[in-house]
């Protein structure tokens, strides 16, 4: 133990030395030992809940942990908060980005280091200056006076890994970059990865897409119920070794082939435009299939699904129901004709994080069940609720637990529950399954299949073309706002969709 | 497994049960511990008991009743995510309102000299409905407008003073009839107060429209996609607590047996820091009505509590102010290790 003049030697910028952090009632993490060298990318994957969050957060100086230790290049290393932790070279790079939108990318880059002229006064012109120089070393194309909420998501992302490199950080960690980034930005940013790698900058990397560790990752460590599974480089393991010792289980298969039994028109879309992000939008969706919309971010997937809900009505176009033409103008008025949306968002759009399990899932069905003269019909309603999170495995301790304590998978189960208890007939799924792990990813495939099964009409939007190519009947892809194919799965394969998506 | 994570363990079920009492028992072992402690200072230096005097402790929660009332509209307003700033304001007009319809014949200069000795019902419905009228007003702006809740409220208050010095050229109004009077005797405020809290408590608990108030002030965005109408439903929690506001006006205004353009001055702030003494929170989705109650309470103990060892008001103000800001850093403790824990 003690400062070992050998780890240095080899190239190991960082090393955990069996780590041990309880929570109350919960051991986050036990006897758990990484080693990070210099110039590589480390992967640490786990389901929900299996001590990566908590393991990243020691490193950067969120919690301290009970037992073990940390050397930073051979030193141990103390850490009593995230200030201190970028002093010493270590940032991380947050799932939840921690960016205000209403300012420059500049200002958000250099926020509390401005660089000040004689009087005090911060000198704009060298703060564009250096903001300049650091994308350009990084080769990342952003305006540095654009205000941050002109930026998409994976721009953002850019902007933040950006910030990260500006303290002149040697460890980053990166918390589900992908998450919410199309194939395309995230080549981008492996491309950006690879820079950092060049210039010796170790990476730790968190990642639910198992794919994409075999191109970015050179080490492979699993995490499960807060213990050390094993790591190894991606060349000796295979996507199914990963998940078995992620999931401590043999997964027969991850996404089930839902049978094609198309029945009657359920939705018809003529012409629907909603300017500036869609225009002349038209397709059809059969009850019992789904229809899958591949496109990148920005094509105008998302803002079609809220159109068709109601959330930003479109502009013009018509929307047909079961053969009758419909105005939605709300998402209560989408509702009342039978539909469900799942949004892209669940933090932003979806959950009530102070609310319980039981509260989230009763939401949109009492706006017409459930009720009499007013008054809740309680004693049904969780019946009712506690029957569903039965159905769905929702894992939470009871009914009444704030769902902000869920995991990721469980909270997107009790949203996917709220709507099945509004029993819809045509479901739209925004990236159904981001950001929760390959069990609840599997349970979510499951459900939907199920779902269709029974007639249900699905509209499924997803970044991830392996999901979209396995769950869809029929495969549309949109590039900026307009339909540039509808493709059976037959005929639909990576390459043809992502030809079409980005043209 | 994954399913038998340490999360059922003993201690984790001890830790649950813990989190699990109502947030209502630490605010109630506050007022108690005041209530105890006046009690013991009391002994030491006036030679008196605080507690066990029935005249002492009606009064006490007779001088904090009105505020009472005002505080379960605004504990709705800020579950809902909003803010009341007019309350006190909407106080003094419907206060000058329902006065001018009660006056008694025998009143020398009566606003409306034909109609003296009205039956009661007509002051009483006359306030509520302006105080609902104001409500309304705040609750259209902010769902019409977008505006933030602070500024529609905020410009409502100083509008509202104004109209109620305008109705009657800024002269008060006295000479009201026994029956209106009747409404501020002996302990009628209180039982107004009570009942309010209590069928506003069964509203938020057990009505569609509580669970839909919750839900707002989560997530308002989320409450929308879940097919809430938000809108119209704001409108209904502020007209709620403009009605509110418009009976603890009509109950001050009897109290007094006169209306004055200059009543319920701050009555928003204490209303305000009964709900967020009592655990609501001001961003929105957590709140209840029995922690306004206690809220409310403590307000009335310190005021009576301070009054009773013959203390300066200046020192009740800091004190009350202590309090407010103490009860807030509380409750974000506790909502923090309750996150931590998770």
């Amino acid at each position: 133990m003690g400062s070992d003049p050998s780890a240095a030697a080899d190239g190991c910028l960082l090393e955990v030395i069996n780590v041990s952090k309880a929570f109350p009632g919960v051991m986050a993490l036990e006897n758990v030992s990484l080693r990070l060298k210099c110039g590589t990318v480390h992967a640490v994957v786990g389901e929900n809940g299996a001590g990566k969050s908590t393991l990243m957060n020691i490193i950067a100086g969120l919690h301290a942990p009970d037992r073990g230790e940390l050397h930073l290049r051979g030193r141990p290393l103390r850490l009593r908060s995230p200030r201190e932790a970028l002093e010493s070279g270590i940032a991380m790079i947050h799932q939840e980005l921690n960016l205000m939108p209403s300012m420059s990318v500049a200002e958000n880059i250099w926020i509390g280091r401005e660089p000040v002229n004689a009087c005090g006064v911060i000198s704009h012109r060298e703060l564009h200056r250096r903001t300049r120089q650091l994308l350009g070393s990084l080769s990342i194309d952003i305006d540095p006076q654009a205000p941050l909420r002109s930026l998409s998501i994976a721009y953002r992302q850019m902007v933040e890994i950006a910030k990260a490199i500006s303290y002149d950080s040697q460890l980053l960690i990166m918390d589900e970059p992908t998450s919410a980034l199309t194939e395309r930005d995230a080549e981008r940013l492996f491309a950006i990865i690879l820079g950092l790698k060049a210039q010796g900058k170790g990476i730790l990397y968190i990642s639910h897409r198992i794919e994409e560790l075999f191109s970015v990752a050179d080490e492979i460590s699993v995490l499960r119920d807060g213990r050390h599974v094993g790591t190894d480089t991606p060349a000796n393991l295979t996507r199914e070794r990963i998940i078995r010792m992620m999931v401590g289980r043999e997964l027969a298969q991850i996404v089930p082939a839902a049978p094609a039994r198309a029945g009657a028109v359920r939705l018809a879309v003529r012409e629907l435009t909603l300017e500036p992000h869609f225009r002349d939008v038209s397709f059809e969706l059969h009850a019992g299939e789904i229809l899958g919309i591949a496109g990148l971010v920005g094509s105008g997937r998302s803002k079609l699904a809220e159109a068709l809900f109601g959330v930003s009505p479109a502009g013009s176009g018509r929307i047909l129901i079961e053969g009758s033409e419909v105005r939605i103008g709300s998402p209560a008025a989408a509702i009342g004709r039978g539909l469900a949306f799942l949004t892209e968002d669940r933090r932003e759009s979806g959950c009530f994080l102070t609310l319980s399990v039981l509260e989230n899932l009763a939401v949109a069905v009492l706006g017409r069940d459930f009720v009499r003269l007013g008054f809740v019909r309680g004693r049904a309603l969780t019946r009712a609720c506690e029957a569903m999170s039965r159905l769905l495995a929702v894992r939470t301790p009871d009914q009444h637990e704030r769902i902000e304590n869920l995991s990721g998978g469980n909270q997107q189960k009790v949203l996917i529950g709220r709507w099945l208890l509004t029993s819809p007939r045509t479901l739209i799924l925004d990236e159904p399954t981001r950001g929760i792990d390959v069990g609840a990813k599997a349970e979510i495939y499951q459900l939907i299949a199920r779902l269709v099964e029974r007639g249900a009409a699905v509209l499924m939007i997803s970044s991830e073309l392996p999901e979209i190519l396995a769950m869809s009947h029929r495969i549309m892809v949109m590039h900026e706002g307009r339909i540039t194919g509808i493709l059976p799965r037959a005929q639909a394969d990576q390459v043809r969709i992502m030809n079409l998506a980005a043209q | 497994m994954p399913e038998a994570v340490p999360d059922t363990s003993v201690e984790a079920r001890r830790g649950r049960r813990w989190r699990r009492l109502p947030p209502e028992v630490s605010i109630l072992m506050v007022l108690v511990g005041l209530a105890l402690s006046f009690e013991l200072l009391g002994w030491i230096f006036v030679k008196q008991s605080f507690l066990f005097n029935e005249q002492r402790l009606i009064v006490m929660i007779l001088q904090v009743s009105v505020i009472g009332i005002i505080a379960v509209g605004v504990t709705q307003v800020i579950i809902a995510g909003g803010i009341d700033l007019s309350s006190g304001s909407v106080v003094a007009l419907t206060a000058m309102v329902a006065a001018s319809l009660a006056q008694s014949s025998d009143a020398v200069r009566p606003v409306y000299p034909t109609l003296t000795d009205l039956p009661v019902v007509v002051p009483v419905a006359a306030g509520l409905a302006v105080g609902a009228l104001a409500g309304l007003v705040n609750g259209a702006l902010i769902a019409r407008t977008s505006i933030p809740p602070f500024i529609a409220t905020l410009g409502v208050m100083v509008s509202a003073r104004g109209v109620a010095r305008w109705y009657t050229r800024g002269q008060p109004v006295s000479m009201l009839t026994d029956s209106f009077a009747a409404i501020g005797s002996a302990a009628v405020p209180v039982l107004i107060f009570l009942g309010t809290a209590l069928l506003f408590h069964l509203a938020l608990r057990y009505t569609r429209y509580g669970k839909f108030t919750y839900a707002i002030g989560a997530n308002p965005q989320a409450a929308r996609v879940s097919g809430i109408r938000v809108g119209p439903h704001l409108v209904l929690v502020y007209t709620i607590a403009g009605t509110l506001s418009g009976l603890a006006g009509v109950v001050t205004a009897a109290r007094a047996v006169s209306g004055q353009a200059g009543m319920g001055m701050m009555y928003e702030l204490d209303a305000i820091a009964a709900a967020v003494i009592g655990g609501a929170s001001l961003s929105g989705g957590i709140g209840r009505i029995t922690g306004t109650v206690i809220g409310t309470l403590i307000l009335g103990v310190v005021t009576s509590g301070f009054t009773f060892l013959r203390i300066d008001a200046y020192y009740q103000e800091i004190v009350k102010g202590a309090i407010i800001v103490a009860a807030v850093i509380a409750d974000q403790y506790r909502q923090r290790s309750r996150a931590r824990a998770a």
